[in-house]
């Protein structure tokens, strides 16, 4: 008896509209990225959970994918929150509106 | 029964982690429960019968990503979040994209009921290391190695991000520039009294 697919979809969808919001809620630019790792881990788990129900590895496979590409996205994108920490002395977004009027 | 209460316990720890990190105002404790986020979803992984990707969710996320953003939060040195003080309408943006997303979430858990109720007995093969790096190496070799380049591309990008033009640089290069100007007016000088 293991717990049926419908409810790892269930809990996926919870995990990413909780970091769906979080993107809109926060406005500090690592608060942010975090969530936004959070719906890619949400995604990751439907990945997963439809790999095993179908009982095939292509599933598991773009987890890897996924995985490397939030990598490479930290990279970058903490290479930019650092880029803009020292133009401005902050990583509030709504400090960078200097394409504003 | 068991993995029901298991998986149970993990979804909720993970949901309460992800809930803390939306809320925390010191990014440090944001970090933190999103730690907690990935170790439970590991945890469900492990059910789910994957193992490798269990243990690269720990290596990957909880061992690199996160040790960078909690070095990014101590080397910047933060003070705690403000609350939105010009943009309070997004506050109804986002409950309401919520609420669309929640929807979203229970239309899907009730539209996937025909899907395969119990796992394909296949496990012995599907979840392992060699399943997945055969797979890797034969049929998916060219995403495989996009994500090389990919890689390859943040490396170089995250070093041209964070390379630091230092204005002392700049002074010896304007310094040299007046030097050399100096030197081609006495020249001139020298012409002149000549």
């Amino acid at each position: 008896m293991e717990p049926s697919l419908e409810i790892y979809l269930a809990l996926s969808g919870i995990l990413f509209t909780i970091g769906a919001v979080g993107v809109i809620f926060k406005r500090n630019a690592l608060g942010m990225f975090m969530c936004i790792e959070l719906m890619l881990n949400a995604v990751n788990l439907t990945f997963v959970a439809f790999s095993r129900y179908y009982a095939d590895v292509t599933g598991q496979l773009f987890v890897f994918m996924v995985m490397s590409v939030a990598a490479a996205e930290a990279a970058v994108g903490l290479g930019i929150i650092i880029a803009f920490f020292r133009n401005r002395l902050s990583i509030d977004v709504d400090d960078a509106s200097i394409l504003k009027n | 029964m068991f993995s029901d209460i298991l998986f149970f316990l993990f979804a909720g720890f993970a949901i309460a982690c992800a809930v803390s990190m939306v809320y925390q105002k010191n990014p440090l404790y944001s970090a933190i429960s999103l730690v907690g986020v990935f170790i439970s979803l590991s945890c469900i992984y492990v059910m789910l019968a994957a193992p490798f990707i269990a243990a690269v969710q720990i290596l990957i996320y909880a061992g690199a990503i996160m040790v960078l953003v909690v070095f990014v939060i101590m080397l910047l040195n933060l003070d705690e979040d403000a609350p939105l003080n010009r943009l309070r309408y997004l506050y109804a943006v986002g409950g309401g994209l919520g609420l669309i997303l929640l929807a979203q979430t229970f239309f899907i858990y009730y539209a996937v009921m025909k899907a395969p109720k119990q796992a394909i007995d296949q496990t012995e093969t599907v979840g392992k290391t060699m399943s997945i790096g055969s797979g890797m190496y034969t049929e998916y070799l060219l995403p495989v190695e996009i994500v090389g380049v990919l890689l390859l591309l943040a490396i170089i990008g995250g070093v041209i991000l964070v390379r630091r033009f230092e204005p002392p640089q700049l002074e010896l290069v304007v310094n040299n520039e007046l030097e050399a100007r100096d030197k081609e007016d006495e020249k001139d000088d020298y012409r002149v009294a000549f």
